[in-house]
């Protein structure tokens, strides 16, 4: 049996796992569409890895990250719960020792991290605008007809890419169909689409941050090779995307509880079953100050796991 | 009369017992909630700040429970919060409450305004200068008391063993300190609520990470508004230093005009007045990396201008001083999801560079 190692990265856009070894090599990864259901995705997900590993691969320890990666962390007994910053740049650290900045493009954020000598030194996330993301991709390439997985071909294709307005994804998208309407071609657009979300990207979320080589990008929207070429266009250096550019933020905390298994050799693991269990929220809003907050109690079968939400901490404390 | 005042940490306990001691009943402000602020963004310009709506919020829900007149305060310089007052008033009025704003300013730019103003809350009950002072000065001790107090708690949070124990003894401090009416009453109660607070069980051989909190003062101030930023830290187990508070702040502005020190540490990078604590918050990270902290976090209203600036000054202090800075701007869309995704991050950062260093200086003396 080979000793085996879990990373799970929650987010809005995609579930992904990560199991890998004593080495840190990749054993087994998968990504899965979140589709509003963390719950249910995390326990499929969970499903496929058991049954491609049940019997060759023991867990030995397990790690979370990702909007959801407190949730993810009570359901399958997760021994680091990290933040999705940290464990990208532990992840880049592992792969790509010497790099510098971090180019992380996700479904509803994007960020960016700058690494000086393996140690992250400063970092920014977007805030008030998710035009710089994948979602912005995805709508526009709906709106056009295009399957997201061609529209980075098609990009590169281009001759004259035409300049889009990429601040908000509501105008952007009103450019574009004036585009269209000027005759402009489909190839030209896309492109165009890909430099808008760069120019986003570097004027909001890179504003002010010193980007050296090696540049790694990765996230979902690295798979787009349009994108790529617009940050190398845009920046006039080399981006590299790592092999497993997909799945990095779990591949992060994989590593991370791995190295928690080798401080404590002990792990809260609950195991592959996890994923026959039930597991429920329950939200009320309490009604003892005026913000009536909205608190979430998660029960696995008929135990209360864990509850969160409250402002003031009286329901949280109540558990721990 | 019924007087009211904004909501700004816990200062309310302090100018309560003003309030009342001069012969008026204190119309306490609620604790700024998701219904404070949904009244304030109801009827505040949309792309006022988050101060801006937070105290018309709070002064909605004073004036339906009865207050006449409300004391504020105003403030100078190229930032548009000294003009909130007017508008504050403006506002009130077309929604139809007969009610007087009273917006104190800085004594040195107006003495006369200043003393009138006084004047207009003491005559009433017929209480002379002399008397106002006394009572002042008892105020001033409480303010100084629950200063102190909360200065004390966010050294100790971070050594707490039992999550949570240090804000429940807290909340218990500021009750005994509410209850204190005379000068020796308040000693007191700040003498026991110091022994409270140090009786918390704590962790030992702990070194904590220490982060500055800068930024414009009401954002700094308000926790409802900075989603309990110091709290949340000190849970995290960073010990957290403000840069304001309300008696230093008060200090500075009104007599003397000081803050000397800070003013001096900006000067190399902003040497003239930008409004708000725009100086002040480049000045305080200076001060803070010399003074040894791990990093700083500014804090600034959406929008708001003068920590604009200094946001665009402040990545040349942080490189020079080698001291990481992080900032947020609050409104009232701000979700407490991202926030604490950043704030981990960044104590994570923090946490790395210190081991980092801790490992070069052993390299060093190792040779």
């Amino acid at each position: 049996m080979l000793n085996g190692f879990l990373g799970i990265d929650v987010g809005s856009v995609s579930t992904n796992l990560v199991v890998i070894d004593d080495q840190g090599q990749v054993v087994e990864k998968l990504y899965l569409r979140t589709r509003g259901q963390p719950i249910k995705t995390i326990k499929d997900g969970l499903e496929y890895m058991q049954q491609r590993l049940e019997g060759k691969v023991d867990i030995m320890a397990a790690g979370s990250t990702g909007s959801a990666r407190n949730l993810t962390g009570v359901i399958v007994g997760a021994d680091v719960i990290k933040n999705e910053i940290t464990a990208h740049a532990v992840a880049v650290s592992k792969e790509i020792p010497d790099a510098q900045t971090i180019i992380e493009i996700g479904g509803q954020d994007s960020k960016i991290i700058i690494l000086r000598n393996g140690v992250v030194t400063d970092f920014a996330m977007n805030t008030v605008c998710a035009a710089g993301t994948g979602s912005f991709l995805d709508q526009q390439a709906s709106r056009l007809g295009i399957p997201i997985e061609e529209f980075g071909e098609l990009a590169l294709r281009a001759e004259n890419p035409v300049r889009i307005a990429g601040r908000c994804s509501v105008f952007a998208e009103s450019d574009m169909i004036h585009k269209q309407q000027l005759g402009h071609n489909l190839e030209d657009i896309v492109a165009g689409l890909c430099e808008a979300l760069v120019r986003n990207y570097l004027n909001n979320v890179g504003k002010g941050k010193e980007i050296l080589e090696p540049i790694v990008f990765q996230g979902g929207v690295a798979a787009n090779k349009g994108i790529r070429a617009a940050f190398e266009k845009a920046l006039g250096k080399r981006v590299i995307i790592p092999e497993h550019f997909e799945v990095m933020g779990a591949l992060g905390v994989a590593y991370l509880a791995r190295n928690s298994y080798e401080k404590t050799g002990q792990s809260k693991f609950k195991g592959w079953d996890t994923a026959k269990l039930s597991f429920r929220a329950k939200s009320f809003e309490c009604s003892g100050c005026p913000n009536l907050c909205e608190v979430i109690n998660i029960y696995q079968e008929e135990k209360l796991l864990a509850r969160w939400g409250g402002r003031c901490g009286k329901w949280e404390y109540l558990v721990s | 009369m019924k007087i009211s005042f904004p909501h700004m940490g816990t200062s309310h306990i302090a100018f309560k017992h003003l309030i009342e001691n001069l012969g008026h009943e204190a119309v306490v402000p609620p604790t700024p909630s998701k219904h404070t602020l949904s009244l304030g963004v109801q009827y505040a310009p949309e792309f006022a700040c988050i101060p801006f709506k937070i105290l018309l919020g709070s002064y909605l829900e004073v004036l339906e429970r009865g207050a006449e007149m409300i004391i504020s305060s105003g403030g100078v310089g190229p930032c548009r919060a000294g003009l909130y007052g007017m508008v504050h008033e403006k506002i009130l009025r077309d929604l139809g409450y007969d009610v007087e704003l009273l917006i104190f300013e800085p004594p040195l730019r107006g003495i006369v305004d200043f003393l009138k103003k006084i004047g207009r809350v003491i005559r009433p009950n017929g209480i002379g200068w002399g008397e106002f002072i006394k009572i002042f000065k008892t105020s001033w001790l409480k303010l100084v008391a629950l200063d102190e107090t909360e200065i004390l708690s966010h050294q100790i949070r971070p050594y707490e063993v039992n999550r949570g124990e240090t804000t429940r003894v807290f909340e218990e401090c500021l009750s005994l300190i509410d209850k204190a009416w005379t000068r020796e009453e308040i000693l007191e109660a700040k003498h026991e609520a110091e022994r409270k607070l140090r009786a918390i069980e704590q962790k030992q051989d702990y070194n904590p990470l220490r982060i500055g909190i800068i930024g414009e003062i009401y954002v700094v101030l308000e926790p409802f508004i900075n989603l309990d930023i110091e709290k949340t830290l000190g849970e995290m187990g960073v010990e957290t230093h403000r840069s304001i508070y309300l008696t230093d702040w008060t200090r500075d502005n009104t007599v003397f005009d000081g803050e000397k020190d800070i003013k001096k540490a900006a000067r190399p990078y902003l040497n003239q007045l930008i409004g708000g604590h725009g100086i002040n918050s480049i000045g305080e990270t200076v001060l803070y990396a010399k003074n040894g902290f791990d990093g700083v976090i500014q804090l600034a209203p959406f929008t708001c201008i003068p920590e604009i600036v200094a946001k665009s000054i402040l990545p040349q202090v942080s490189k020079k001083f080698d001291i990481p800075v992080m900032t947020i701007f609050l409104d009232e869309q701000t979700g407490k999801a991202g926030i604490q995704t950043r704030l981990e991050a960044f104590v994570d950062l923090l946490q790395q560079k210190r081991e980092k260093r801790g490992v070069d200086v052993e390299r060093v003396s190792g040779n």
